[in-house]
C-alpha cells in the first residue's frame, strides 16, 4: 500500500497571491474619468472639443448678460437704450400684470390669497402629505371657492373677466381644463369602447377630428362660430366660450389616454367582477377605473403640461393670458426694447412649472415600478 | 312573430330602441342648433355657402410660392393659403427629421459633454410652449439682426438680413431636363443594382459595394450629362438696389421664423424618441454582434437601427401630425398659412362657420395623409414573424 504523501513539513507549497497592483492611473479618479467620457478616441475628443468652444462662446455672454451685466434696481430710466445687460428692472416693475393682468389694485389680497392656496396645494400634492382620496376631492372642489375668489359676488365686489390676465388667467384656464376633460375623457374613453354601436360611434366622432385639427382652429370654433349656434339674444362670453373649447380638446386627448389604460385591463377582471354580481358601472368604478388610471398617471401628467403649455394660444383668440401680458407689457412705450427680458422670464416660468409637473410625473412612475 | 319577442327577452328590443330614441335627439338637436344659426346669421347679416370663393379677395398677400394678386378671388387665397400650409409641413417634417435624429443620438451618445448638452436642449424645448419660441425668434432674434444695407454674408451670394434669407435662384436654361433625366435614371441603375447584388450576394456568398456602385451612378450620371449638355444652369443672385435687396431666392422672416421654431421643438420630441428607440435594443445583441466581430457601422445599420425603428416610428408619426396642426400658429407671427388667410377672410365677410369647417376638413386631410404613409413604413419596419 502507497503511504499517503505527508502534508507537513517545510516543503509543502502555499499559493500566497501577491497584493493586487493599484488601477493604472489613468482609469481612475478624474483623470480615469475624463478619459472614459470625453476622451475615448478621436472623434469623441473632437466632439468634446467642439462642445466646450461651443459653451465658451455662449455661457460667459449669457451670464454676463443675465447676472453680472444685469440692472436689479431703478425705475425705468435706469437701463438706457442700447444698454448691454438684461434689465430686470423692467420685470418688477410689470410683475403685478403678468401674474394677475388688469385686476383692480386694491383687490389684489384676492388672487394672492387664492394664488396662496393653490401653491399650497400643489406642493402638498407634489410631497405626498395628504391621502390621494382627499387630495383629488380638494382639487376639484376648490375651483368654485376660487371662482367665487377671484369673481366677486356674493359679499366681495365683482370684478368683470375682461380685467383678468395673466398667469392667473393661464393657470386658471390650464387647471379648470385639466379638472372637467379628465371625467369627460373617461367618459368618451369608455363610450369609445362600448358595445352600443351608437354610443360608440358618437364618442369616436368627437375624439377622432378634434385630434386630428389644431387647437387653434377649436378656439376659433369657439370664440367665432359658437355664438352662430346659440339661441338668437342667449350670450356667453367670450372667456367662457374659449374654455369650453380647451375642454373638449384636452377631453379628446385624455380619452386616448384612458383608453390605453382600459387596453391594459386583463379581461379576468371583468369575468371576475361580473362572477361577483356587479354591474357595468359598479365593475368600471369600483374595478376597471382606478387600475386604469392608476396604468396611465404619467400619460396624464404629459397631457396636463402640453395643456398648459397649449393655454399660450387664447393669446390669438384676444384673450391677455401670461403669455399674451408678457407681449403687451414688452410694447409698453414707456419700456421699449425688452422683449427679450420678457420673453426669457415668461420661459423660465413656464419651464419651471413644466419641468416640475414632468419630474413629478417621473417620480410617480418610478414609485409604480418599485411596487 | 316570434323574433322581436326574442329580442325583448334578451333587452335588445330596449337597446335598439334606446338607440334609435339617441339618434333621433341628436337629429333633433342638429335641426335646433341649424335655426339657430340660420336666425343668427339673418340677424347679423351674413351670407352662407361658398358663392363668395369667386369674389375679389382685396387683401395683399405677402410670401407667396405661386403668382397672387389682391384682384384674385377669395377661393384662391385660400388656396395660397393651403400651398403655404403643405409647404411648411412638408419642409419642416424632413428638417425636423434630421435635427431629430443627430439630438437623438446625441443623447445616447458615449460622450457625457455632448450628451448632457443634447438633455439640457431637449428638456429646455419640450418644457416651454411653442407660441413663446416664435414670438423669440420672430420678435428679438430675426428682428434683432442688421437691416438690408449692412447684411450678414455668410458665403457668396447668400445674405442675411431683417427683411430675409436671400439665397442664389437657379436659372434652368435649355437642356436642364436631360440632367434630370440621368438623375432618374441614375436612381433606377442603382436601385436594379442594390436588388441585384442581393440575389448575387445569397448566390455566390460575395457582397458587392452596391452602395458605393449605386451612390456613383445617381451622382456621376447627372454630372456628366450637365458638363456634355454645357452647364444648362446659371444662379441669380441677389443685388443690393435702392433700400432692399432684389432677386435670388427670398425666405422672409415670418416663414424662417416658423420654420426655426417648429424644427426646433418639434425636434426635442423626436429625439427623445430616437433615444427611447436606440435604448430599446438589447445591449447583449450589441455584444454579440461585437464578439462576432461585426463592425461597428453594420452593427448600427443592421442591428440596432432596425429594431429601434419599430419604437420609434409610431411616436413620430404623432409628432409628424402635431407639427402639421402646429403650422397653424403661424397666425400668430404673420406667415399667411391656410389658418392665417382664412382668419383675414372671416374678418371680411364674417363666413366663419364655412371656412373652420375647410380648415377642419384640409387638417385632417394631411393628417390622414401622414397616417397611411407612416403605417406603410411601420409595416415594412415591423418584425416579419416566420
Amino acid at each position: 500500500m502507497n503511504t499517503p504523501p505527508s502534508w507537513s513539513g517545510s516543503s509543502l507549497l502555499v499559493f500566497k497571491p501577491r497584493p493586487s497592483l493599484p488601477a493604472p492611473r489613468q482609469t481612475v479618479g478624474i483623470i480615469g474619468w475624463l478619459r472614459t467620457n470625453l476622451f475615448n478616441g478621436w472623434f469623441n475628443s473632437l466632439l468634446t472639443v467642439i462642445a466646450l468652444g461651443l459653451l465658451w462662446q455662449t455661457v460667459p455672454p449669457l451670464l454676463s448678460w443675465a447676472i453680472f451685466d444685469a440692472v436689479w434696481t431703478g425705475g425705468s430710466d435706469a437701463c438706457p437704450p442700447g444698454y448691454e445687460g438684461a434689465c430686470w428692472v423692467f420685470i418688477f416693475n410689470k410683475f403685478r400684470v403678468l401674474m394677475v393682468g388688469l385686476y383692480p389694485g386694491d383687490l389684489l389680497w384676492r388672487p394672492m390669497l387664492a394664488g396662496g392656496i393653490f401653491v399650497t396645494l400643489a406642493a402638498v400634492t407634489v410631497l405626498r402629505l395628504m391621502n390621494p382620496g382627499k387630495l383629488i376631492a380638494l382639487w376639484f372642489l376648490l375651483p368654485l371657492p376660487f371662482y367665487w375668489l377671484i369673481a366677486g359676488g356674493l359679499g366681495l365686489t365683482a370684478v368683470d373677466q375682461s380685467l383678468w390676465g395673466g398667469l392667473m388667467l393661464s393657470l386658471g384656464l390650464a387647471t379648470i381644463g385639466v379638472l372637467i376633460s379628465l371625467p369627460l375623457g373617461i367618459l368618451l374613453a369608455l363610450g369609445r369602447r362600448s358595445n352600443v354601436a351608437i354610443v360608440k360611434s358618437i364618442c369616436v366622432g368627437i375624439i377622432e377630428p378634434v385630434r386630428g385639427v389644431p387647437l387653434i382652429t377649436i378656439l376659433f370654433m369657439a370664440s367665432v362660430m359658437m355664438p352662430l349656434f346659440l339661441p338668437v339674444g342667449l350670450n356667453i362670453n367670450n372667456l367662457l366660450r374659449v374654455q369650453i373649447g380647451i375642454i373638449l380638446f384636452s377631453a379628446a386627448y385624455m380619452a386616448e389616454v384612458v383608453r390605453g389604460g382600459l387596453q391594459a385591463i386583463s379581461l379576468g377582471q371583468y369575468d371576475a367582477a361580473k362572477s361577483l354580481g356587479l354591474n357595468y358601472w359598479k365593475t368600471t368604478a369600483l374595478i376597471v377605473l382606478p387600475q386604469a388610471l392608476r396604468h396611465v398617471i404619467p400619460s396624464l401628467i404629459g397631457r396636463c403640461i402640453a395643456l398648459f403649455k397649449d393655454t399660450s394660444l387664447v393669446i390669438i383668440v384676444g384673450l391677455l393670458d401670461f403669455l399674451g401680458m408678457v407681449k403687451a407689457s414688452a410694447q409698453d412705450p414707456e419700456w421699449l426694447g425688452h422683449d427679450t427680458e420678457a420673453y426669457v422670464f415668461c420661459a423660465l416660468v413656464f419651464w419651471i412649472i413644466c419641468f416640475s409637473m414632468s419630474r413629478y410625473g417621473r417620480s410617480l412612475e418610478r414609485q409604480k415600478e418599485e411596487e | 312573430m316570434n323574433i322581436p319577442l326574442r329580442m325583448l327577452k334578451g333587452g335588445r328590443l330596449v337597446g335598439l330602441f334606446m338607440q334609435f330614441a339617441v339618434v333621433a335627439g341628436i337629429i333633433y338637436l342638429g335641426y335646433l342648433l341649424f335655426l339657430n344659426t340660420q336666425a343668427n346669421l339673418e340677424a347679423r347679416n351674413i351670407a352662407s355657402g361658398f358663392g363668395f370663393f369667386s369674389v375679389e379677395a382685396g387683401f395683399p398677400i405677402s410670401n407667396t410660392l405661386v403668382p397672387y394678386s389682391p384682384a384674385d378671388t377669395y377661393g384662391y387665397a385660400f388656396f395660397i393659403g393651403i400651398i403655404n400650409t403643405l409647404y411648411v409641413a412638408f419642409l419642416g417634417i424632413i428638417a425636423t427629421t434630421f435635427i431629430g435624429i443627430f439630438i437623438g443620438v446625441a443623447r445616447v451618445s458615449s460622450n457625457w459633454l455632448v450628451a448632457k448638452l443634447a438633455e439640457i436642449y431637449v428638456e429646455t424645448l419640450r418644457n416651454i410652449p411653442l407660441l413663446l419660441i416664435l414670438f423669440f425668434t420672430y420678435g428679438v432674434v430675426l428682428a434683432g439682426l442688421p437691416g438690408p444695407r449692412s447684411s450678414l454674408n455668410p458665403f457668396f451670394g447668400c445674405f442675411i438680413n431683417n427683411r430675409g434669407l436671400y439665397l442664389p435662384k437657379p436659372l434652368f436654361q435649355n437642356g436642364f431636363g436631360f440632367v434630370l433625366l440621368a438623375l432618374v435614371l441614375g436612381i433606377i441603375i442603382a436601385y436594379i443594382v442594390s436588388r441585384w447584388s442581393v440575389i448575387y450576394r445569397d448566390r455566390a456568398g460575395i457582397v458587392l459595394p452596391s452602395g458605393w456602385i449605386g451612390s456613383g451612378v445617381i451622382i456621376g450620371l447627372p454630372v456628366i450629362t450637365y458638363f456634355a449638355m454645357g452647364s444648362p444652369l446659371s444662379w441669380e443672385i441677389a443685388v443690393f438696389k435702392g433700400f432692399n435687396f432684389q432677386g435670388g431666392i427670398v425666405f422672409r422672416p415670418e416663414f424662417s421664423a416658423l420654420m426655426i421654431g417648429l424644427v426646433l421643438y418639434t425636434a426635442a420630441f423626436i429625439g427623445e424618441n430616437v433615444r427611447s428607440g436606440i435604448q430599446s435594443v438589447d445591449v447583449g445583441q450589441l455584444d454579440a454582434a461585437k464578439s462576432f466581430g461585426v463592425s461597428k457601422g453594420t452593427i448600427m445599420r443592421r442591428i440596432v437601427l432596425p429594431q429601434a425603428f419599430r419604437v420609434i416610428i409610431p411616436a413620430t408619426t404623432n409628432d409628424y401630425t402635431s407639427l402639421v396642426k402646429n403650422s397653424s400658429l403661424a397666425v400668430a407671427i404673420g406667415y399667411p398659412d391656410m389658418v392665417s388667410v382664412g382668419g383675414t377672410i372671416i374678418g371680411q365677410n364674417d363666413q366663419a362657420i364655412e371656412i373652420i369647417g375647410l380648415w377642419m376638413a384640409v387638417y385632417l386631410a394631411i393628417n390622414l395623409v401622414i397616417s397611411i404613409i407612416m403605417n406603410w413604413v411601420n409595416s415594412k419596419a415591423q418584425l416579419v414573424e416566420r
